[in-house]
C-alpha cells in the first residue's frame, strides 16, 4: 500500500500544493483536539486532589497538585478489583469460545459445502445487525423462566454474561474469518488432502498459521466488545461481586451526591487502559478487523 | 426473487454433487458438525429471544393474560412514546450525517498527507472508537457538568455564556448527539481512507489531464468510486445508532422531562427498571423496521459476496 501512494506522490505534492497540505495539518490538528479532550480531561482530573476539583477557581483543565491517591486508592479497593477480575475472566471465557466456535464455522463455510452453507453464511452476517437492544428484556425473561425451570438462578451471575456475549462476538469474527479463509489459495488444502490430512488437520496446520493476521483482528474485536459491553451487564447484574467494570464504575462510583470525580475519571482511564493498549500494540490488525467486514462486502 | 432462485439452484446442484459420492456426504457431515456451534447459539440466543419478545408484547403486565395489541394501542397513546419515536429519529439521522460527512473529511484529509505522517495522525484519531463508549460518556458527563463544566469554562474564556449542556432539554438533545459523534466519527473516517487507498491514482491523473478542478473530481471520481462503501457504512452506522444505549443512559438517562429518551433506554426504562417486560418488549420492537429495511439493502450485497466464498463458479 505505500508503495503505491509513493508512487501517486508526485502528483499529489506539487509546488502549489504545499499550501494546501499546511492546511490539511491544521484542520486534523483542531479534530485530534476535539478527539483528544475528551481522555486528555479525564486524565487531569484523575490527578487531582478532592479539595482541588471542589475549588471552582483557575483554569480546570490544569493540575495544579498532581497525586496518585485516586489510581491507589482504586487499586487498593477491593470492590474495583472484583469488577476487573470479573471482566477479565468474562473476556477471556467469551474471547475464547468465540474463537472456537468462529474458527470452526469459518473454515467450514468457506472450504466445505453442506445443504444450506450459502444461506447460513448470509445469515451469519444478519444477526450480527441485530442489535443487542432489540434482544435484552426478552433474554431477561427466558433467563427468569428457565431459573423457575431448574432452580438455577441465572439473573445476578456475573457467568450469565459468558452465555449473552457470544452473540455479539460470534457472527462478526465468522464473517471476518471466512473472508481470510477464502483468500488462502485452494491449492494448499488440496495437497494436504492429497497426502491425507483430516479436516481438523487442515485447519490447525494449514489455515490457521496462514490466516493468523485474521485470527489476531478477530480476538482484538471480540475481546474489545466483551471489554466494553454494558448493557447486558446492567440489565442482568446487580450485586457488586457480580458486577463487570463499566458497570460497576458507573453505578457503584456514582452513588449518592457526592461524586468523588477524581476516582471516576481514574476508574474510567482504568478500564480504557486494556483495549486502549492493545490498540497502541497491534494497531494494524485492529483497522484491518475494523475494514475488514465492511470493505469485503 | 431472481437471487432466490440462483441460491436454490446452488443448493440443489450441490446437493445432488454430494449424493454422487460417499466421500462428498462425508466432507457435507463433518462441514455441519463445525457449522453446529454456531447455530445452535444463534438460534437459542438470537432468533428464539427475537420471537420470543415478539409474544412477549402480547401479555400483560404480570405476563398472565394475552392482550393482543393492547400494549400497542397503550402507547400509542402515550405522548412520552412518540416523543421517544421522534427523538429516536433525530438522534440517529443527524448523529448519522454529521458522522458520515466529518469521517468523510478526516478521510481526505488523511489522504492528503504523505504516507509516512499518516499512520500517526490515524493513530490519535482514531483513539475516541477504541475507548469503551459507557467509559467515554462518563467522561463527558462530567465535562457536561454544570457547576464544574470544563466546556463552560473554555466557553466563557472566549465571551460566551454558559451553556446548560445537560439541564435544558433542547441542548441535552445536542449534547448526546455530539457525544455519539465524536465517538463514532473515527469509524467512518477509517472506512472513507481504506475505500479512498483503493482507488486507482490514474483516475484522478486523468482527470487532472482533463483540466478537473478539485471539486469535479470530488464529485466525478471520488463519489462514484466510494458510492457502495458510503452506503454500507451509512447504513450499518444507522443501524446501530438507532440501537444506541449507552450514551442516553449515562448522560441524562431520558430526562429533562423525557425529551432524550431513544427506543433503547425507554424500553429499559419501561422493561427492566419499572418490570413492564411485555411493554419493554413491545418498545424494543420498533427497532425492527429499520433493520428489516437495512436488511434488504445489505443481503443484495452480501449475497454477492458469499457466492463468491462459497466458490460457486459462474
Amino acid at each position: 500500500m505505500s508503495r503505491a501512494d509513493a508512487a501517486a506522490a508526485p502528483y499529489r505534492v506539487g509546488r502549489p500544493r504545499r499550501w494546501a497540505l499546511w492546511a490539511a495539518y491544521g484542520c486534523l490538528a483542531l479534530f485530534c483536539v476535539f478527539f483528544l479532550a475528551p481522555p486528555l480531561y479525564a486524565l487531569v482530573t484523575s490527578l487531582k486532589t478532592s479539595q482541588e476539583i471542589a475549588a471552582l477557581e483557575g483554569n480546570p483543565w490544569f493540575v495544579r497538585e498532581p497525586t496518585l491517591a485516586n489510581y491507589a486508592a482504586l487499586l487498593g479497593s477491593p470492590v474495583f478489583l472484583q469488577f476487573f477480575w470479573n471482566s477479565t475472566r468474562v473476556a477471556v471465557i467469551v474471547v475464547s469460545v468465540t474463537m472456537i466456535i468462529s474458527t470452526l464455522a469459518a473454515f467450514s463455510l468457506a472450504r466445505m459445502r453442506f445443504f444450506g452453507s450459502t444461506a447460513l453464511a448470509t445469515g451469519v452476517f444478519l444477526t450480527y445487525l441485530i442489535p443487542e437492544t432489540l434482544l435484552f428484556i426478552p433474554k431477561f425473561q427466558i433467563f427468569t423462566w428457565l431459573r423457575d425451570l431448574t432452580g438455577i438462578e441465572f439473573i445476578n451471575r456475573w457467568w450469565l454474561l459468558c452465555i449473552v456475549y457470544p452473540t455479539l462476538t460470534v457472527p462478526f469474527c465468522t464473517w471476518i474469518l471466512i473472508g481470510y479463509f477464502s483468500s488462502i489459495p485452494k491449492e494448499l488444502d488440496e495437497a494436504a488432502i492429497v497426502d491425507g490430512a483430516s479436516y481438523l488437520q487442515i485447519l490447525f496446520k494449514v489455515f490457521l498459521p496462514v490466516a493468523l493476521p485474521g485470527l489476531i483482528a478477530a480476538t482484538i474485536f471480540a475481546f474489545t466488545v466483551c471489554w466494553a459491553q454494558f448493557l447486558y451487564p446492567l440489565a442482568f447484574t446487580t450485586s457488586l461481586d457480580q458486577l463487570v467494570l463499566p458497570v460497576g464504575i458507573v453505578t457503584n462510583l456514582i452513588k449518592g451526591d457526592v461524586f468523588n470525580w477524581g476516582q471516576i475519571m481514574a476508574g474510567a482511564l482504568l478500564t480504557a487502559a486494556p483495549p486502549v493498549l492493545l490498540y497502541a500494540f497491534l494497531m494494524d490488525y485492529y483497522i484491518a478487523g475494523l475494514t475488514a467486514g465492511a470493505t469485503k462486502g | 426473487m431472481a437471487q432466490a432462485s440462483v441460491v436454490e439452484a446452488q443448493v440443489k446442484e450441490a446437493a445432488q454433487r454430494d449424493r454422487g459420492s460417499g466421500l462428498a456426504a462425508r466432507r457435507a457431515r463433518i462441514a455441519f458438525l463445525f457449522c453446529l456451534p454456531l447455530i445452535l447459539l444463534v438460534v437459542a440466543l438470537v432468533i428464539y429471544p427475537a420471537f420470543y419478545s415478539l409474544y412477549l408484547a402480547t401479555l400483560n403486565k404480570s405476563m398472565t393474560r394475552f392482550v393482543g395489541l393492547g400494549n400497542f394501542a397503550f402507547l400509542f397513546r402515550r405522548e412520552t412514546f412518540w416523543m421517544v419515536v421522534e427523538q429516536s429519529i433525530i438522534f440517529a439521522v443527524s448523529a448519522v450525517i454529521f458522522k458520515a460527512l466529518i469521517g468523510f473529511v478526516l478521510a481526505h484529509l488523511l489522504h492528503a498527507l504523505p504516507p509516512r505522517g499518516q499512520r500517526a495522525w490515524r493513530g490519535l484519531l482514531l483513539v475516541p472508537w477504541v475507548i469503551p463508549p459507557a467509559m467515554s460518556t462518563l467522561v463527558w458527563w462530567w465535562m457536561y457538568e454544570p457547576s464544574y463544566s470544563a466546556l463552560n469554562w473554555l466557553l466563557m474564556g472566549i465571551g460566551f455564556a454558559p451553556v446548560p449542556w445537560l439541564g435544558d432539554p433542547y441542548w441535552a438533545r445536542f449534547s448526546v448527539i455530539l457525544v455519539n459523534v465524536w465517538y463514532g466519527a473515527p469509524f467512518f473516517m477509517i472506512m472513507y481512507l481504506a475505500a479512498l487507498k483503493s482507488v486507482p491514482a490514474e483516475l484522478y491523473e486523468s482527470a487532472e489531464i482533463d483540466g478537473a478542478n478539485a471539486w469535479q473530481k470530488l464529485v466525478y471520481v471520488t463519489l462514484p468510486m466510494l458510492r457502495n462503501i458510503i452506503a454500507i457504512t451509512v447504513l450499518f452506522s444507522l443501524i446501530v445508532t438507532f440501537a444506541n444505549f449507552d450514551i442516553v443512559r449515562i448522560l441524562t438517562a431520558g430526562g429533562p422531562r423525557d425529551m432524550t429518551h431513544v427506543f433503547a433506554t425507554y424500553a429499559f426504562k419501561l422493561g427492566i427498571e419499572s418490570n413492564d417486560i411485555p411493554l419493554g418488549a413491545c418498545v424494543s420492537l420498533f427497532m425492527f423496521p429499520i433493520l428489516a429495511v437495512a436488511a434488504v439493502f445489505i443481503l443484495r450485497d452480501v449475497h454477492r459476496r458469499s457466492r463468491e466464498i462459497a466458490g460457486v463458479s459462474g
